[in-house]
């Protein structure tokens, strides 16, 4: 007996657009038992990268909250290849969730550059991308910009799981384009 | 409210004044009267200690609190502000540990006999005591690093 | 290779110093803690904090008293509604300001959700801190969340946002609830009790889950009250002290309160008195929607300038019962409109003192189960 209460998150009938394999390659030829796909070798590789971004869990202040809940069941950020690695040695990007202080900042950087490249970055709320009404305090770093390149903000105090995901969206249309903040 | 007969005992003993939330007692009778509150009236939870500057003086306030008899109690001393150290609770009240590292760390208060005075929340080596009044809130966030560190004791 | 006996040495490679944190996914947050292992047992815990502070007391003497409600929902993220329901307490106290008695059970209504809710992330992350996040944790950890999307969706419903909702204000709440958010109440609070079951059988029930919170992280009665811990952790050690037992406000007075104690004061005795604090809510909720009084919700609105609600000069301290133990504010007024010192009497901070006192004699695994029983929100104790 279904709660009524629960959410219903169906399937989508179809990939959503621009994300199939047609819309990559440049030549595609499907037969029974699989296929054979022509593509330029960055369009492959950027393909790759953004359809299995794995996350380093960061999470400071609040947003982590609605990070955690946006990787729980109902939002479910693993059907995009999303699993959250607590090393930043194994991931791709980091998602700075929270306000960054100044006593923070020095372990920021050390685990952006702890990451290996290719690295994104996701300033995911109003602390990370401007310090929101904590800017002006002795101990805050307004915006983690100030600290590493940052590729998509997300707005929002927190911003919803949806708009989180809107965010990853635009980083993978980012990837796509083969655009990157920082080296 | 505190119970009045804790109060009338205290400014008997102690000569100390009531205010709203508790009494004001002379900063070298603070740990015998906590001592006191503790082992003789039961006072043995440990509330909160805090800290505010007026502008002569530091007022450092303890609250305990009596779990029997439900009675929060405020006990505040006033430290001048060219001497601003006082003798510490830690040993009473093991809470008082970190609430007075945390006066230290944001007003510069010292305490005498803390088995650990170091900063808490800001860096260890940030200069300067943000919650006094004549630290701008809008200090630049990056800093240089204080010449001497703050007193440390322990590890 | 030719058999032989065996030769057993045994080395002692003497203290290992450990840094957990400040990024650890187990730490609840930005919290460092120094451990220093002599094998697998943790001889000193060391924790450091301050990674997450924000200067809020400071934030707070630049503010005017009828813009600050927001600022402080931040700092406990879990339960953003005790927060300013604490501050606004203390300022109402400050300048005699009434609240009406709609307003009062409003407020009481919403904590008492929050405090479901705070409840189930823990649950959720200490099935995450138990078990791992690739080793099964993460069942307890979605099916918690599960249970707290529906109830953010009432909240969004309510107040328009799921998570900082901005509800209290300076004599009274900006929401009201109509009869059909009434019904939603008690269909969602049905719902979540429907599932409470299946928490406990995958969490208490489970003698994995025993065998790890079982006589760990003792906290005794002395110990607690010297410390000063607070909240469930206190109630778990034998103390029965609930603030809105012992100084109710909001409603509490008229509401069938139940205090949850137990006497074994370790991570198994925390962890109880957390669910049953989950169906106690619960049954508030019911009790508080079935037994709401009419009226307005609001005797002082905003004032057009926030910089015009001067408070009489003073001191006051207000506490209210936050899912972590007892949050106060101490308001020092110098007869202005924003406080002349504000100091947050902060339940995760006192609880986070106890660390260095229980967690030496134990293992590294009981570490992280400790700390999750302990239930640290580190905004609370950075503030």
């Amino acid at each position: 007996m279904a709660d009524p209460l629960l959410p219903v998150v169906g399937q989508p009938a179809a990939p959503a657009p621009g994300t199939a394999l047609e819309d990559i390659a440049e030549e595609v030829v499907r037969f029974p038992g699989g296929g054979i796909a022509m593509l330029r070798s960055d369009a492959l590789f950027h393909w790759a990268q953004k359809s299995s971004l794995w996350p380093l869990t960061f999470g400071l202040a609040c947003c982590a909250i609605e990070m955690m809940a946006t990787f729980a069941g109902r939002f479910d950020l693993d059907r995009f290849g999303m699993i959250l690695r607590p090393t930043p040695r194994q991931s791709d990007v980091m998602i700075i969730a929270g306000t960054v202080t100044i006593k923070m900042a020095p372990r920021i950087r050390t685990l952006y550059d702890q990451m290996p490249h290719p690295k994104w970055v996701i300033s995911m709320g109003s602390c990370a991308n401007s310090g929101d009404h904590y800017r002006n305090v002795y101990s805050v770093v307004p915006g983690v910009d100030h600290v590493i390149p940052v590729d998509i903000y997300v707005a929002g105090c927190p911003p919803t799981p949806e708009a989180l995901m809107e965010g990853i969206f635009a980083l993978q249309k980012k990837i796509t384009e083969g655009d990157r903040a920082g080296s | 409210m505190p119970a009045p007969e804790i109060v009338a005992s205290l400014e008997a003993r102690f000569s100390a004044t009531p205010y709203t939330l508790g009494v004001e007692i002379p900063a070298a009778s603070l740990l015998t009267a906590l001592r006191a509150l503790r082992d003789v009236h039961g006072y043995r939870y440990y509330v909160l200690g805090t800290g505010t500057e007026s502008a002569t003086s530091f007022e450092i306030t303890h609250a305990v609190r009596n779990l029997e008899s439900n009675d929060t109690l405020f006990v505040k001393v006033v430290v001048p502000k060219d001497a601003p150290e006082v003798d510490s609770i830690a040993f009473v009240y093991a809470g008082a540990e970190w609430q007075e590292r945390e006066i230290w760390d944001l007003f510069g208060v010292t305490f005498n006999g803390h088995p650990d005075l170091r900063r808490i929340l800001m860096p260890d080596e940030y200069p300067g005591h943000p919650l006094r009044k004549s630290f701008a809130m809008d200090t630049p966030w990056g800093y240089r690093k204080a010449e001497a560190p703050a007193p440390e004791a322990g590890s | 290779m030719s058999g032989g006996p065996i030769e057993v040495v045994e080395r002692d490679f003497g203290e290992l110093a450990l840094n957990m944190g400040p990024q650890h996914p187990s730490t609840h947050g930005v919290l460092r803690l120094i451990l220093h292992l002599s094998g697998e047992t943790v001889v000193k815990a060391i924790p450091v904090i301050g990674y997450l502070h924000r200067g809020v007391e400071k934030l707070s003497e630049h503010l005017a008293y009828d813009q600050l409600a927001p600022v402080y929902e931040r700092d406990d993220y879990l339960a953003p509604t005790a927060n300013s329901n604490a501050y606004v307490l203390a300022v109402e106290r400050l300048g005699a300001i009434a609240v009406p008695r709609r307003a009062q059970w409003l407020r009481a209504f919403v904590s008492e959700w929050q405090r479901v809710s705070s409840h189930l992330v823990w649950l959720g992350t200490l099935g995450l801190d138990l078990g791992g996040a690739l080793g099964g944790g993460t069942t307890l950890y979605m099916y918690c969340f599960r249970e707290r999307e529906k109830l953010l969706d009432f909240l969004e419903e309510l107040t328009g946002t799921r998570y900082h909702t901005n509800f209290n204000l300076v004599g009274g709440v900006r929401y009201d609830l109509d009869p059909a958010m009434v019904a939603k109440s008690n269909a969602l609070a049905a719902s979540i009790e429907a599932a409470l079951p299946e928490l406990w059988s995958m969490s208490g029930g489970n003698p994995i889950f025993e065998e790890r919170t079982r006589n760990v992280g003792v906290i005794s009665k002395d110990l607690a009250m010297g410390v000063g811990i607070t909240g469930p952790t206190l109630r778990a050690s034998g103390i029965a002290f609930d603030v809105r037992k012992a100084a109710p406000y909001d409603a509490y007075g008229e509401l069938p309160l139940e205090v949850i104690t137990r006497t074994a004061g370790d991570a198994e005795a925390r962890f109880q008195v957390r669910m049953d604090e989950i169906a106690v809510s619960l049954k508030l909720v019911k009790a508080i929607a079935d037994g709401l009084p009419s009226g307005p919700i609001f005797t002082r609105k905003p004032l057009k300038n926030p910089k015009a609600g001067k408070l009489p000069k003073g001191e006051v301290y207000a506490a209210v019962e936050s899912p972590r133990g007892e949050l106060g504010f101490h308001i020092v007024s110098d007869g202005s409109a924003k406080p002349y010192r504000l100091k947050i009497n902060a339940p995760s901070f006192k609880n986070l003192q106890i660390v260095p006192h229980i967690l030496p004699g134990g293992l590294v695994a009981d570490v992280v189960a400790i700390l999750g029983s302990l239930d640290p929100v580190l905004g609370d104790v950075d503030r």
